[in-house]
C-alpha cells in the first residue's frame, strides 16, 4: 500500500511538474521541426521557461476538442487561417492584442508591419504558405517546360500524370486560374453556380489523368516516384526535397494559392500569460526570420524581409524560395477565408459527389 | 414416484439449509459482481458515455436558438408563417438578436449553425451583426438594403429549423437531402454523396470479407493440422504483419503496386508488360481492397484457427471410411464445424472495414473514398454533429445487420478464439 501511494505521489507531482510547461501544438514534421527550432528552442533560451512540443494530425479540431471537454492541455496552437477564424467566431480561442506583439525594430508598430490580414482578433500569423505545383526536370525539356497554371491541364503539351489534392479547397480556384480566370475575379466567379460548374469542367479535363494525394508528404513522393509528371503540393515540400534529397523538383508560381498560418491560444489554456509571451516572441521580427531560415514558408512582417534570409545550410538564399516573394506574387492568389468558411462543407460534398461520377 | 416429506433440512447451527444457501450465493454473487466491477465501469466511461454523447451531439445544436432569443420567440409565435415574405416584426426581432450577439460575441455560433443548411450564412450574419445597430425601423427594408439575401425563403427556413435546440436536421442531411426555398427536398444530383457512399462502404466491406474469408480458412486449416513446430513457425509469417504499423503497411502496397512499383517493373522486366501498357493497380479500388484485405486477413485466420485446432479429426476419417467422398467430407463435417470461427472472422472484418479510414485515404485515389472518410472531413471542419448524425447512421447500420446476423446464423455460436 505505502509502495502504491509512493508511486502515485510521484506519478501525480510529475503530472503537475508537466503541466507547469508551457505546451505548443503544431502539425509534426518537417514544419513542427522548423518551429521547434526557429520559436521554441530559442524561448527556452530566453527566458528559461520550460516549453514542448507536440504533434497533431490538425491542432484545430484537437484544441476545439479540449475546450468543449473543459481539459485544455494546449497553450498554443498551430491552426490554417480559416480555421483561426472560425474558432474564434466559436468561441474557443482567446482574443490576442495586437499592441502586445512587438514593433519592429525601426520603431514600426506590429500591426503595420505585418502584412495585410495576418493578425486577427484570435490569431496572429507564424508564416504563408502556397498551394503549388511543381514538376520533375528530367521530363520536359529545359525550353519546354511548364510555367503557367494553364499548362498543368494541358495534356496535348504536357503528356502524363498529374497529381492533385483530393478537396476542394485551393483545387478549385487553381482549376478556374487554369481556365484563364484572372485571380482578381476567382471568388467572384466561384460564388455562382454557373463559376463552380466551369470549374469542375476544368477539373474533368484532366480527371482521367490525376493521381489524388491526401497527406502533404504524398506529393512529392508520387513525383519521385514518377507515379506523375507534376502535381500540385505545398511549397515547402518541394523546396524541402528538392534541398534536402537533391530531387529534380522546379517550382511553378503562376497560380499559387497562398495563405498565413497562424498561431492560437485557446480558451482556458493553463498557462495563458506564458502562452502570450510565447507568441509575442515567436511572431517577432527576429522569430519569423528564423522561421523562414529553417523552411520555405514565408515571414508575414515585412520587416523580417528586410535583409536577406540565408536557409540553415548557410548558402542558399531563401528569397526566391518563398510564396510572398515579389516575383512569385505576380500572378498569385491569396485563399479566402470568407468565402471557405461559408462554403467549405457545400463545395466538399460537390467535389466528392462529383470524384465518384 | 415417491411422494417427497416435507422435512426441513437444516445446517449444523440449526438455520434452513434453503436460506443458508440463498446467503452464500448471493455473497457469491455480490463477489462475482465486484470482480465486474471495474470492467462495467470501463466499458460505461469508454464505451457507452461517449456513444451516447456522440448520437446526443447529432440532435442537438443551440448554436443559433440560444443566442437568437427573439427571433427563435417569434418562430414560436407564428410557426405558420410565410418564408417568402416575413413580416416587419420577425426582421424587427432578427435586428434585435443580431445587436445583441455582436455584443455578445456569439454570431459566429448562429451563423455557423444557420450555414449547416443554407451556405453563406456566416458572412451574412457577421455583416448584418456588425452593422445592426445602426440599422433604423421600418427594419425589413433597411436590413433588404444591407443584403437581400436575408430576404431569401430558404434562410427564413433554415432560422426556423434552427429555433429548438433540438433538430432532425443533421439526419436529413446525412440522408442526401437539402433546404430550398420550398423546404427540405431531394439534393441536387450535383451534391448527393451520403446515401452513395454508404452504399459503397458496405459493398468494399463485404467484398473484402469474402476475399478475406476465400484467403484465410486454407490458411487457417493449414495451421491448424500442421504439427505444432511447423505451425507456430507459419503463424508468425500471420502475425508479423499483424503487428506491423498500419502505415507501413498500406505504404509496402503503394510500393508494390504503383504503376512505377515493383510489381509493374517485374512485368515489364519480363516482357508480360509494354512499357506503355503499365497496369494500374494503385489509387482505386483494387488498390484499396487489396491493401484492406491484407491488413483485415489476421483477424478473419486467428478466429478460424482457433476453432479449426479443436475439431478432432477423427470425424472426418469417419466420414470417409462410411463411404463419404472428400468433398462431402468437407461440406457436410468439416464445414458446418468450422460456421463459428467463420461467422466469428466475418463479423470482425466486415466491422472493422465499415470503419475503415486511413488505407482508403492513402491508396483510394478518385473512388476509393469511404463514409468514414466523410465523418473525417466534418470533424475536422467543426460540423460535428453532422458528423455525429452520419456515425450514428453507420452504428444503426451496423446493430440492424448485427441483428439480422443473430436471426440467421444465431449470436451464441460465434466463437472469437
Amino acid at each position: 500500500m505505502k509502495k502504491i501511494l509512493i508511486l502515485s505521489t510521484a506519478l501525480t507531482s510529475l503530472a503537475f511538474a508537466a503541466k507547469a510547461d508551457i505546451t505548443v501544438m503544431s502539425w509534426g514534421g518537417a514544419y513542427g521541426e522548423a518551429q521547434t527550432e526557429a520559436f521554441v528552442k530559442p524561448f527556452i533560451a530566453a527566458t528559461g521557461k520550460a516549453t514542448v512540443m507536440v504533434d497533431s494530425e490538425n491542432p484545430a479540431p484537437a484544441i476545439k476538442a479540449m475546450v468543449e471537454a473543459g481539459n485544455v492541455t494546449v497553450d498554443v496552437a498551430s491552426v490554417e487561417y480559416a480555421d483561426g477564424i472560425r474558432l474564434c467566431d466559436e468561441g474557443v480561442l482567446e482574443t490576442i492584442d495586437p499592441a502586445s506583439l512587438p514593433a519592429a525594430p525601426d520603431g514600426t508598430a506590429a500591426i503595420d508591419d505585418f502584412l495585410a490580414g495576418a493578425v486577427t482578433e484570435c490569431a496572429v500569423s507564424t508564416d504563408i504558405w502556397a498551394n503549388v505545383y511543381g514538376y520533375d526536370t528530367t521530363k520536359f525539356p529545359a525550353d519546354a517546360a511548364p510555367t503557367t497554371a494553364a499548362d498543368f491541364f494541358d495534356l496535348a503539351k504536357f503528356p502524363g500524370k498529374r497529381g492533385l489534392r483530393k478537396g476542394a479547397k485551393a483545387v478549385l480556384e487553381f482549376a478556374l486560374i487554369g481556365d484563364g480566370v484572372p485571380v482578381g475575379e476567382v471568388y467572384a466567379t466561384l460564388s455562382t453556380p454557373e463559376g463552380v460548374d466551369r470549374a469542375f469542367a476544368k477539373l474533368d479535363s484532366i480527371k482521367a489523368d490525376v493521381v489524388w494525394w491526401e497527406a502533404g508528404s504524398q506529393a512529392p513522393q508520387l513525383l519521385a516516384d514518377g507515379e506523375v509528371v507534376m502535381t500540385t503540393a505545398y511549397n515547402g515540400r518541394l523546396f524541402a526535397a528538392a534541398m534536402n534529397e537533391g530531387k529534380p523538383f522546379q517550382i511553378v508560381w503562376d497560380g499559387q494559392v497562398y495563405e498565413n498560418e497562424m498561431f492560437v491560444v485557446p480558451k482556458g489554456a493553463p498557462n495563458l500569460a506564458d502562452a502570450m509571451e510565447f507568441i509575442a516572441f515567436a511572431t517577432s521580427t527576429e522569430g519569423l526570420r528564423a522561421s523562414a531560415q529553417q523552411i520555405s514558408y514565408g515571414p508575414a512582417r515585412k520587416s523580417s524581409m528586410a535583409e536577406e534570409i540565408i536557409y540553415k545550410d548557410g548558402k542558399t538564399v531563401m528569397a526566391p524560395h518563398l510564396p510572398t516573394a515579389p516575383e512569385n506574387l505576380t500572378n498569385a492568389l491569396l485563399s479566402s477565408s470568407d468565402f471557405w468558411v461559408d462554403h467549405d462543407a457545400e463545395l466538399n460534398e460537390r467535389f466528392q459527389a462529383w470524384l465518384a461520377q | 414416484m415417491a411422494e417427497a416429506t416435507p422435512v426441513l433440512l437444516t445446517t449444523a447451527d440449526g438455520r434452513p439449509l434453503k436460506e443458508a444457501l440463498a446467503a452464500a450465493q448471493s455473497r457469491a454473487r455480490r463477489r462475482a459482481f465486484l470482480l465486474v466491477l471495474p470492467l462495467l465501469l470501463f466499458v460505461l466511461l469508454t464505451f457507452l458515455i461517449p456513444i451516447g454523447y456522440m448520437l446526443k451531439r447529432s440532435v442537438e445544436h443551440d448554436g443559433f436558438s440560444a443566442s437568437a432569443l427573439a427571433t427563435v420567440a417569434w418562430f414560436e409565435t407564428n410557426p405558420n408563417f410565410d418564408p417568402a415574405n416575413p413580416p416587419e416584426e420577425a426582421f424587427a426581432a432578427l435586428v434585435e438578436d443580431l445587436a445583441r450577439m455582436q455584443s455578445e460575441k456569439n454570431t459566429g455560433m448562429a451563423g455557423t449553425r444557420i450555414n449547416y443548411s443554407v451556405p453563406g450564412s456566416i458572412s451574412l450574419f457577421k455583416a448584418g451583426a456588425r452593422a445592426a445597430k445602426d440599422l433604423k425601423p421600418p427594419y425589413k427594408e433597411a436590413l433588404l438594403a444591407l443584403d437581400p439575401e436575408w430576404g431569401k425563403p430558404v434562410l427564413w427556413l433554415g432560422m426556423q429549423s434552427a429555433s429548438g435546440k433540438y433538430t432532425t436536421e443533421f439526419y436529413k442531411v446525412a440522408a442526401d437531402r437539402k433546404l430550398t426555398d420550398e423546404g427540405w427536398a431531394r439534393g441536387d444530383d450535383k451534391q448527393r454523396i451520403y446515401l452513395y457512399l454508404f452504399f459503397k462502404t458496405f459493398l468494399v466491406s463485404g467484398i473484402i470479407t469474402f476475399i478475406c474469408l476465400l484467403l484465410a480458412f486454407p490458411v487457417a486449416h493449414l495451421l491448424a493440422v500442421l504439427p505444432m513446430a511447423k505451425s507456430s513457425l507459419l503463424m508468425i509469417f500471420v502475425l508479423l504483419p499483424f503487428w506491423t504499423s498500419l502505415l507501413v503497411r498500406t505504404t509496402s502496397w503503394i510500393a508494390l503496386l504503383q504503376e512505377q512499383g515493383i510489381v509493374n517493373d517485374l512485368l515489364v522486366g519480363l516482357g508480360l508488360l509494354t512499357e506503355d501498357g503499365r497496369l494500374t493497380m494503385m489509387y482505386n479500388m483494387v488498390g484499396t481492397i487489396v491493401a484492406m484485405t491484407h491488413v483485415l486477413l489476421p483477424f478473419m485466420i486467428l478466429p478460424l484457427y482457433s476453432v479449426m485446432r479443436v475439431i478432432p479429426p477423427s470425424y472426418a476419417r469417419a466420414a470417409r471410411s462410411l463411404g463419404a467422398t472428400s468433398w462431402t467430407t468437407f461440406r457436410r463435417v468439416y464445414l458446418p464445424q468450422t460456421l463459428p470461427g467463420i461467422a466469428a472472422g466475418s463479423l470482425l472484418v466486415f466491422i472493422l472495414a465499415v470503419g475503415y479510414y486511413i488505407t482508403p485515404a492513402l491508396v483510394g485515389g478518385a473512388d476509393g473514398q469511404l463514409i468514414s472518410n466523410l465523418i473525417s472531413f466534418h470533424m475536422n471542419k467543426s460540423n460535428w454533429s453532422l458528423a455525429a448524425a452520419i456515425a450514428g447512421m453507420l452504428l444503426t447500420a451496423i446493430l440492424l445487420l448485427y441483428w439480422v446476423y443473430d436471426q440467421l446464423i444465431g449470436i451464441d455460436r460465434l466463437k472469437l478464439g
